[in-house]
Formats: structure tokens, C-alpha cells, sequence
């Protein structure tokens, strides 16, 4: 018995000093100051107690669907001619479009037609669009009529989804780098929404982080089929009214290089090359002219692409496009493989920025805004300082009044209830140290204000548990039992109700962490660790603490309670 | 020290006064939440006050260094250009914070073009008196998110209910899964109730407290039903009525202690802890009170009130005991 109790006595200690450690880490000192400091570097806070910037993304998916189909259009069209197969038109009968007042998206950029092929070319046409290379990715239909249909897969259509979504965070993650930010946290949101969750701790200012992620579209390189034009109708009256399908009319917004007001070209629907397409661009100075000009280099596969083009198309124009807007046209001098140049009457500032956006011009995607909050650091730490508060008037009041009723075993409530919140506190700094140990994976616990709030009732909910076992404890020795079967028996009747009571209360608490957004989930997760660690504190360490003192009873005097 | 040291009160003598109660309380909470759909704000239907994250719009929270001039801070933001601003004081007063809200738009980037008009607005007259890196909080939220987080809420407190009606059905019996949910919703109609009553309002951290206090509820109601399964099993002899007396009676001392303790608790929440927490405590505050008064005064009555109606069919006159009988 006595060996079996030094034991557990054994255990507490080590819980205890594990904790500690995750509460602490190793203090420089034992001052006040030291150990508070020592504690707000290992706990991880939530953005309403340090102060920062939560963004909520909404990622425009279908512009990924938009530019594979694109691309899939120009290989069609390609493949057809190199295998002398006629046909009158590849083209998308309902393009994407969107609203830009309200940025609603219409159309089915996953449809792709193939129209007018010869009857008599009916089975080679149908074996082409059944190779692998379109079958894995698309479903044929059609064919009968000489008109084709391919649909992308929805499996694959979501597969590129996710990965578009991936890109999007990584390109989000370099461009938040350069801000500097400890601990930015990038991440996918919105249970299949679509959306992307950042968090940046310690910044305030709204419109410099949204300059920095710059949720504008992928930059992309266009053909000029015609312009520039005037007005709208211009345009259209150079194509003779009917625009074709794959050309669609855009104006120049001349972000970058000399704006001449507003104008409209006629531009090709599929992109030359686009977004992650440039591996790298630099402002650079031509020797010849003295003109600014941005050097970019392309990724080999893009290289070829913009070789077979730019070769064949000497003298024409290209466009600079994005967010549907023409930003820079420059005129094709020559045969481009990888490397190249861009050139116009660009100040330093224009060839800096559009170096920048082409480096990391990377979105796949455009997004929008969808929330945007920030809290200032003021109010943040004015939180913790009226949570804490609020908590330690909790801690004290409850621990006085057990004091006062259960006496003796008040000491063991008490002792039960700091070692509690002490094992929660150590659990939520292990979490964070062992994730930063290990490179930022792992599960992360965050302490936010409702977390405070989830403290503070883990102590009155926590308390509970001692309550219902010594209430029993009391009935037992009304019945008449001696103290040690008076214990045995309140903790063996307590016990169902406990875990009931417990199982319960964690039930909703991993539902709201389920459901919950940032401060929320910290309510969720306080309160449920808080809760599992009381069944630890409450049953196991309170006992032990009883067997101690019964140990030192003589026979038949009472626990004092 | 001992509150109760051998009660024997008549709880179900007084079931009517309860029910009674509960339904002045119900009653007027219902009326004032029609009302309030009846009459919406800002043209968004709801029965009760919804916070920002919820209804969407932008709201800007300052933390002035002097005491605040309303009229002149409102002067200065319709000088901007921004029209329809509701500015109040908010918080403590000590704290010289101001709420400035602008109603809900359609897109998102119209809200974001109103929060740059009220920053650059507050930045021009009031420089020096809040620093625009600390002492500000801003929140930005479009349609899309307030809609997206009505389902996640609604979702979340579904799910809790029948998870929780499941857990009671697999340890109890059916009867008593069902009179614990009765009881909890009665405990979440009278909170909201109050919410509406008193025009606070609803923020995502309040419905964490309502899941919270559903929580709690079905706890202290557990304790009861737990006894009585024990009674039961150890004396079939008694009335149903004298039982369940009993029981309540026996578990009355741990649940005045714990629901005591609890809710000091969650008072000292209340009143210390600050201004963001307060829908979240008021909540607490209201939940746990009602939570305890429903045990004993919905449960149980509604088992034994099971138990009359079956009675009076003909049925088996004992109210089920429970599947497993552990000690």
C-alpha cells in the first residue's frame, strides 16, 4: 500500500514538473518580471490578445478552371491540325464571367466545344479526344452532329480546386514573408468554401498588408489581335461587329508605362504565358537606349510555348493583362525562347513594380476580401489584463469558500484545483513548444479572451468534481462509515456522474472547435483540456492526497470535512 | 459547515408556480423577439440584436487618450462623406472608447472603401488623440462570412443538442434524453429572451456560451437523473412523486454548491472582464441560473408527468429504469 502510494505521488510530481516546464520553459530568473515574460513566450496567444490583422480570402477557383480549359483549347486546336484533322472552331460556349460590382462569377468555364469536324474524319477525331491526355482530365460526349463536347471531371475539376488553393497560400506565405511578421498563419478556411484564413500577429494597418498580398489576378502575356481603339464600339467595328470567340475586348487601365487614357484592345482569350510561367524578372537598364526594361526569364516548358509563338508573330503586339484589364502592350522585336524583356517609357518606380508582380505574379487565382478585422495591441493586452483579473477574483473566491466548507478537505480542493489550471497552462505551452520545435507542425494551442473566459469556468466546473465526491464522502460517514470506506465509497459513487458530466460539456466543446472561428476554438480548447485535466486532478490526485493523509490517521478518528 | 443538512421540500408540489414562471419568462421573450422582427434595423430581419460578425458591416472601435466628443467625432465622419454612421460611447466609461458602425453593403469592397473613409476622417481631425496602431479595432465584414457563420452557428447548435440527446438515450432511457433536450431549450429560449429583453447582442462568442450553458444544464440535470436511476433500482415501493422528491432533495446540497460556485464565477466574469466579454458572461450569467431552476422544475416534473400519462393509458405504471445499473 505504502509503496503503491509513493508511486503515484511519484507521478504527480513528474505531471507536475512537465508542466511547469511547458508553463515556464526554463525562467531566466525568479523575479515577477522574469517568469511573466518567461510565460507570454511560451503560451500562444490569439490575435484579440496580441493585436493583429485576420483576413478572411475568398478564392476565385473558377479562373483556374478558366485558364486549364484555355490551355486546353490551344492544344486541341493544335493536336487537330498536326494530325490534318478539319475542324471549324475550338472554342468555350460559355465563358467565364464576372460582375464587377458585385464580383459574382457566371458561366461554365469547365466546357470545352470542338465544332465542324468532317463526318468522315468522325473516328479519328473521337480516338484523339479519347487519348489519355484529355481522358484523364475531361469526359467526351457527343460527336454524332460533328460537334464534341468535353467536360472537365469533377473529380479533377476539385482536385484543381485544392491545388489552386495550395498555390495561393504559398504565394500568399512569400509575399507575407517580406512583411517580417512572427508566426503568420496561412491557412485553408471554410470547410471546403473554398477560402483562406490569414492571420498576421502584430500588424494593424489593413491597407499595407493588402498591398502586400495583392489579391489582383495571375499576370499573363495575350496576343493583340487589334487596337488601340477609342471606345467599346471601335473596337467592335474593326472586327465587323461579330467579335470571335476567341477574342474578347479589353481596356487599358496602364498601370504601368504611359497611359493614354482610355482605350480598348482586341485581345486573344488564351494566354501566351501566364503566372507561374516566369521564374524570374528584374529591372534592368537597355545599354543600347538607356531605357528602362524588366528582364524576365521563363520556366523551360513556358520557354517553348512563347518561342513557337513569339517566332511566328514578329512585329505584332503583345499584351501585359491582368484582373481583365490591358496593362502594358509591347511590340514582339524577336524570337523569344526564356529570356526577355519588356520595354516602354517606364520611370524606376513602374519597372520595380511590374518586376515585382511578375516574380510573384504567381496567383493562380484572384481573390476577394471577404472579412477584415484587426485589433490594435492597446486593446489587446487591455483584455488580458481584465480577463486575468476576472479570473483570479474566480480562483480566490472558490478556493476560500471551500475552504470554509469542507475544511480540511477544503486544502485538497484547493490543491486540486491550482494543480488543474496548472497542467492546463503547461499543456497549452507544450503544444506550442513542441510545434515550434518541430517546425511548425503539430496542433498549436491558442489562449484568446474567450479561452480566459474558459479557464475561469473550468474552475467552476472543475470544482464541481470534488464537490459531488465529498457530498458523497459527507453521506457515507451520516451512514455511518469509517473514514477510509467512507472515501473508497464517495469516490466509486461520484465517479459515473463525473464523467457524464464531463463527457457532456467536451462534446459541445468539440463541436464549437469544430465549427468555431479563432477565438472560439481557444474557448473550445480551454475548456476542454481544462476538463480533461480535471478528471486527472479531481479523482486521481485528489485521492492520492486523501490516502496520504488516512495513512497518517489513527484508528478511528475522522477526515476532517 | 453544512447549507442543507437534511432537506425534504415538496419540489414537485410546486410545479404549476414553476411552470408558471417559465412561462411569463418564455412568454415575454417571444413577444419581444417578434417585435423585433416585426420592426428590423437597418434592413436585416432578426429577432434578436446581431453582432457585427453575424449581420456584417464594418465597425470601427477607437480608444481616444481624453474623453471623447461624440457630436464633434460624428461632425467630422459626415464630413467625410460617410453618411449613416451610428457612433456611441462603449465600454467604461475610464476607457474613452468609441464605437463607429456603418450598415451592411453588398459587396465587400464597398465596406472596405467606408472603413478607409472613417480611418482617414478620424486621422485628420484627431491625430493626436488615439494612436492608430494600437488603440484601434477594426472589424470588416461582408455578407458572404455573416451568412457563412449563421449556418456554422445554427449547424454547431444542432448537432451539440443531438449528440447530447444520443449520449442520454445510451446511458438512460429514452424518456429521460428527451425531458433533459426539453429542459435545455427551455434554458436557451429564456437566455435568448433575455438577450432580446435587455437589446444585447448576439456575437459568435455568445453562442459559445449558449452551447456552453446547454452544456452545463444537461450536467446539473444528469446529477439529478443519476440519483433517481439509483433510487429506483434500490426501492420500487415508493411513489414516483416521493422519489423524485427525494432524489432532488439529496443532490439539492452538491447542486446549490456547484451552480453556486459556478455562477460566482462566471459574476466575477461579468464584472471584471471587460467589455468584449460581456454578451458572453451576461449570457453565463442568465444561462446558469436557469440552467440549475430547470432541473428541478422542467425534468423532473416532465418524468413524472411521463409516467401519469402512461399510468393513465394502462400502460406499465414505473417510470424505465436505465439500461445499465452501475453503482
Amino acid at each position: 500500500m505504502k509503496k503503491n502510494l509513493k508511486n503515484k505521488i511519484a507521478l504527480i510530481i513528474a505531471v507536475l514538473l512537465i508542466c511547469l516546464y511547458g508553463i515556464f520553459g526554463i525562467p531566466s530568473g525568479v523575479s515577477g518580471k522574469a517568469l511573466l515574460s518567461a510565460i507570454s513566450s511560451r503560451i500562444h496567444l490569439g490575435l484579440d490578445l496580441q493585436g493583429g490583422a485576420h483576413l478572411i480570402l475568398q478564392v476565385q477557383v473558377s479562373e483556374a478552371v478558366n485558364a486549364e480549359t484555355d490551355n486546353t483549347v490551344q492544344q486541341i486546336q493544335e493536336d487537330l491540325k498536326k494530325a490534318n484533322l478539319g475542324f471549324s472552331q475550338v472554342v468555350k460556349p460559355d465563358p467565364l464571367r464576372v460582375d464587377p460590382a458585385t464580383n459574382l462569377e457566371a458561366g461554365k468555364p469547365e466546357v470545352i466545344q470542338i465544332q465542324g469536324t468532317s463526318p468522315a474524319q468522325t473516328d479519328a477525331v473521337s480516338s484523339l479526344l479519347g487519348t489519355p491526355k484529355y481522358s484523364n482530365e475531361y469526359d467526351l460526349s457527343g460527336g454524332s452532329d460533328n460537334n464534341w463536347t468535353l467536360t472537365m471531371k469533377p473529380v479533377f475539376e476539385s482536385d484543381l480546386d485544392k491545388r489552386t488553393i495550395d498555390e495561393a497560400i504559398e504565394t500568399i506565405r512569400d509575399r507575407v514573408d517580406a512583411l517580417g511578421v512572427s508566426e503568420p498563419l496561412i491557412q485553408e478556411y471554410g470547410l471546403g468554401a473554398n477560402q483562406i484564413l490569414v492571420e498576421l500577429p502584430g500588424v494593424s494597418d489593413l491597407d499595407q498588408v493588402k498591398g502586400i498580398i495583392r489579391s489582383t489576378a495571375r499576370l499573363e502575356i495575350h496576343a493583340v489581335d487589334g487596337g488601340p481603339f477609342p471606345t467599346e464600339d471601335a473596337a467592335l467595328q474593326s472586327v465587323n461587329g461579330a467579335l470571335p470567340p476567341n477574342d474578347e475586348i479589353l481596356p487599358f487601365s496602364g498601370d504601368l508605362g504611359a497611359s493614354n487614357g482610355t482605350s480598348y484592345y482586341v485581345i486573344q482569350r488564351s494566354s501566351i504565358v501566364a503566372g507561374s510561367d516566369f521564374r524570374s524578372a528584374d529591372p534592368g537598364v537597355n545599354s543600347n537606349t538607356g531605357q528602362r526594361q524588366v528582364n524576365f526569364t521563363l520556366t523551360d516548358e513556358a520557354g517553348d510555348k512563347f518561342w513557337d509563338y513569339t517566332s511566328a508573330n514578329i512585329g505584332k503586339d503583345m499584351a501585359v493583362v491582368m484582373g481583365g484589364t490591358v496593362r502594358e502592350v509591347a511590340v514582339i522585336k524577336g524570337a523569344i525562347r526564356d529570356q526577355g524583356l519588356i520595354e516602354g517609357s517606364f520611370n524606376q518606380n513602374e519597372v520595380m513594380e511590374l518586376s515585382k508582380l511578375l516574380r510573384t505574379g504567381a496567383l493562380p487565382a484572384s481573390m476577394n476580401y471577404i472579412s477584415a478585422s484587426t485589433v490594435g495591441a492597446t486593446l489587446g493586452a487591455d483584455s488580458i489584463r481584465e480577463g486575468v483579473t476576472a479570473a483570479i477574483v474566480g480562483i480566490v473566491v472558490v478556493m476560500a469558500f471551500m475552504l470554509v466548507y469542507y475544511k480540511g478537505s477544503g486544502i485538497n480542493a484547493d490543491l486540486a484545483l491550482i494543480f488543474n489550471l496548472i497542467i492546463l497552462l503547461g499543456i497549452m505551452g507544450l503544444s506550442a513548444a513542441i510545434s515550434s520545435a518541430s517546425g511548425g507542425g503539430g496542433l498549436v494551442l491558442t489562449l484568446t479572451l474567450p479561452g480566459i473566459a474558459g479557464v475561469i469556468l473550468t474552475i467552476g466546473m472543475g470544482v464541481d468534481s470534488n464537490v459531488l465526491i465529498f457530498e458523497r464522502i459527507r453521506e457515507e460517514i451520516r451512514a455511518g462509515k469509517a473514514a477510509s470506506a467512507a472515501v473508497d465509497q464517495g469516490f466509486a459513487r461520484a465517479w459515473v456522474t463525473i464523467v457524464d458530466t464531463h463527457v457532456t460539456t467536451i462534446v459541445s466543446a468539440a463541436i464549437l472547435f469544430i465549427f468555431g472561428t479563432g477565438p472560439v476554438k481557444g474557448f473550445a480548447t480551454t475548456l476542454t483540456v481544462g476538463l480533461a485535466a480535471n478528471l486527472f486532478t479531481a479523482v486521481f490526485v485528489s485521492r492520492v492526497i486523501f490516502e496520504a493523509h488516512l495513512n497518517k490517521l489513527k484508528a478511528g478518528e475522522m477526515v476532517s470535512i | 459547515m453544512e447549507f442543507f443538512r437534511n432537506p425534504n421540500v415538496n419540489w414537485l408540489g410546486w410545479k404549476w408556480y414553476f411552470l408558471a414562471f417559465s412561462m411569463i419568462f418564455s412568454v415575454a421573450g417571444i413577444v419581444k423577439m417578434s417585435w423585433n422582427w416585426e420592426h428590423p434595423v437597418g434592413g436585416m430581419r432578426s429577432p434578436v440584436p446581431l453582432g457585427v460578425d453575424f449581420r456584417g458591416g464594418t465597425q470601427v472601435d477607437v480608444q481616444f487618450t481624453n474623453p471623447p466628443d461624440i457630436d464633434a467625432i460624428r461632425r467630422a465622419i459626415e464630413a467625410a462623406g460617410v453618411k449613416d454612421a451610428v457612433i456611441t460611447s462603449f465600454g467604461p466609461v475610464a476607457d474613452h472608447q468609441v464605437l463607429i458602425s456603418l450598415p451592411e453593403e453588398t459587396n465587400e469592397a464597398a465596406l472596405d472603401t467606408g472603413r478607409q473613409e472613417i480611418e482617414s476622417a478620424l486621422q485628420a481631425h484627431y491625430n493626436n488623440y488615439f494612436n492608430p496602431n494600437t488603440g484601434v479595432k477594426v472589424d470588416v465584414v461582408g455578407p458572404t462570412v455573416g451568412r457563412q457563420l449563421e449556418k456554422q452557428a445554427t449547424l454547431a447548435t444542432l448537432y451539440s443538442m443531438l449528440g447530447m440527446l444520443i449520449y442520454l438515450w445510451f446511458r438512460f432511457q429514452l424518456i429521460y434524453g428527451v425531458a433533459a433536450v426539453v429542459a435545455c431549450f427551455h434554458d436557451t429560449l429564456i437566455t435568448v429572451g433575455a438577450f432580446a429583453l435587455t437589446g444585447r447582442e448576439i456575437s459568435l462568442t455568445v453562442i459559445a456560451a449558449i452551447l456552453t450553458l446547454v452544456g452545463y444544464s444537461m450536467n446539473d440535470t444528469i446529477v439529478v437523473f443519476d440519483r433517481i436511476r439509483e433510487n429506483l433500482r434500490l426501492s420500487r415501493r415508493e411513489s414516483l412523486t416521493d422519489l423524485v422528491n427525494r432524489s432532488i432533495n439529496q443532490t439539492l446540497s452538491r447542486t446549490v454548491l456547484t451552480s453556486g460556485l459556478t455562477f460566482l464565477t462566471v459574476l466575477s466574469l461579468f464584472i471584471f472582464g471587460g467589455e468584449v466579454l460581456n454578451g458572453f458572461s451576461f449570457a453565463l450569467v442568465v444561462g446558469i441560473l436557469i440552467g440549475t431552476y430547470s432541473s428541478i422544475a422542467i425534468a423532473a416534473p416532465m418524468l413524472v408527468a411521463w409516467q401519469e400519462y402512461r399510468a393513465g393509458k394502462g400502460r406499465a405504471a414505473s417510470l424505465p429504469a436505465a439500461r445499465k445499473s452501475k453503482g
